[in-house]
């Protein structure tokens, strides 16, 4: 934890005083987002299919049918949206960057980079971590937005629903309170993706079998956070909300 | 040899989780010599040099380059000391995933913070040819055989024209014509650039082609000390017997 705190203020000293990287920060955005983009699509889709063929038949007994829309939007862009996209970020993003920064560790190129006189916090971490914490949420924006698609589709396809009614439906039920925390919560999970991967791939040992190790703890360790941080929010939510 | 010591290291001490790697470095490297260090694997040799770069901090003892202790400097200072100081590592440590123009024009912009494209590609491609890669300045770094990552190792070092250069193990894994290749243009780059070089090797030909001094690092000490030829009569067995 300690180790963490001195990466995380030098992270922050590298933000506010180095000379910002802005090409190096657009490269990153885009390799992340580009490379997750058809994987989060087809998750949101899904997801949004899934959840309405589930509760179709519970809801038509109580013949609460055209409740669907805002029940599918609800609780994807609430809670399952943002986690879910983050988890696979985890998996995708995480472990790129623990993996690419790792080889970089082992290969002494991080050294040379250091050892030159450059400084690869603020070329290397700075942007990674700046980057997921712009692209999961666009990343998450975008699935939501999937998964609504993939909820009408499955509603059109068995009852008589017009994509007008749907998505009226489906946006009026949000609250600003579904809405906001959902869109802090997932800034906070890609903050936490790239901090992850750029601490486990930047403090790697130096043989060669710890690029497979850091990919493979910044998977874990990233999703034990992502849990952690959802189960917080929601706590700090309701008890803002509901008090 | 009334030179000025650029590196000085007296009495230097460093462990890893208890372990003493170097129990007692001492060695002196003046300006515009050749100093090779020789030892055998695992014994501190990579170590020390990382101590000099500011890469590690020693435990006990000094280690002054320029006359000033290196891990007592601040980050400016240390950034000061840097770009005075060329670091080839011992697998050439290339940016994978930059071509070698970006791999050479990296220090100059990052380091040097030259914004002119003109004076970019000219001073790359005055080290490119020096180091006879000038056909390469498009390729990526896994493209290069392993000669050639050396060179450009040496190429991204030399373009900021360090004062030193510190050289980890500059030979190994080379067949022997390439050794020798390798050798040679540091040399021919010492010359040329006018560094004081520190050379760590166990390379015997590169130490007799490169060195105007000879120290044998053994069990993180300094057993031995003197030119090739006294070295290589030496009445003591165990440093013979690198030489054979
Ligand atoms: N950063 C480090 N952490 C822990 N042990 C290290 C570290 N660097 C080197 N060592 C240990 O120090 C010893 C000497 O290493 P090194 O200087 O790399 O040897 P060589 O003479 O082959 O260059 C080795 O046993 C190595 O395991
Ligand atoms: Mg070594």
């Amino acid at each position: 934890m300690g180790e963490q705190g001195i990466f995380l203020r030098s992270f922050f000293r590298n933000l506010l005083r180095e000379e910002f990287e802005f090409e190096e920060f657009a490269r990153q955005s885009y390799t992340i987002g580009f490379r997750s983009i058809g994987i989060c699509a087809l998750t949101g889709f899904i997801l949004g299919i899934v959840l309405t063929l589930q509760s179709q038949p519970t809801l038509k007994e109580f013949g609460a049918e055209s409740y669907i829309p805002s029940m599918v939007s609800v609780s994807i862009i609430r809670e399952i949206g943002p986690v879910i996209i983050a988890l696979i970020c985890a998996g995708k993003i995480a472990s790129s960057i623990g993996a690419e920064l790792g080889s970089m560790n082992v290969t002494e190129q991080i050294d040379a980079m250091e050892v030159s006189g450059a400084n690869p916090v603020s070329f290397l971490v700075v942007p990674r971590i700046l980057a997921c914490t712009l692209m999961i949420p666009l990343l998450t924006i975008f699935a939501d937005a999937m998964a609504l698609v993939g909820g009408f589709t499955a509603a059109a396809l068995s009852g008589d629903m017009t994509i007008k009614l749907y998505f009226t439906k489906a946006i009026s039920s949000l609250a600003f309170s579904d809405v906001f925390p959902a869109f802090i919560k997932s800034i906070m999970f890609g903050f936490s993706i790239g901090f992850v991967g750029c601490f486990i791939g930047f403090n790697s040992n130096k043989g060669t079998e710890s690029v497979g190790l850091a990919a493979n703890s910044s998977v874990v360790t990233a999703s034990i956070w992502i849990i952690v941080i959802d189960a917080i929010v929601v706590q700090v939510t309701n008890s803002l909300i509901y008090s | 040899m009334n030179q000025e010591a650029i590196i000085e290291i007296k009495g230097l001490k460093k462990s890893f989780n208890g372990k003493e790697v170097l129990k007692n470095i001492n060695l002196t490297v003046r300006k515009g010599e050749n100093v090779v260090v020789l030892g055998k694997s695992g014994q501190g040799k990579s170590v020390t040099i990382k101590c000099i770069a500011g890469l590690l901090d020693q435990d006990e003892g000094d280690c002054l380059v320029f006359g000033r202790e290196v891990k007592e400097m601040d980050d400016q200072e240390l950034k000061g000391l840097r770009s005075k100081l060329g670091f080839l590592f011992q697998g050439a440590a290339l940016y994978d995933s930059m071509t070698v123009r970006e791999n050479l024009a990296f220090p100059l912009k990052k380091v040097l913070k030259i914004k002119d494209r003109k004076e970019i590609r000219e001073r790359s491609l005055e080290v490119l040819e020096a180091v006879g890669l000038a056909d390469a300045i498009d390729k990526m770094p896994s493209d290069l055989s392993g000669g050639m990552r050396k060179r450009l190792g040496l190429a991204r070092t030399l373009i900021v024209r360090p004062e030193i250069m510190l050289y980890d193990e500059p030979t190994t894994g080379l067949d022997t014509i390439t050794s020798k290749e390798i050798s040679y243009l540091m040399l021919e780059m010492q010359k040329r650039y006018k560094t004081t070089s520190l050379i760590i090797t166990h390379d015997i030909p590169c130490a007799e082609l490169t060195a105007d001094r000879i120290l044998v690092l053994n069990e993180g000490e300094i057993i031995a000390e003197g030119t090739y030829d006294e070295l290589y009569h030496s009445d003591d067995e165990f440093i013979r017997s690198f030489f054979k």
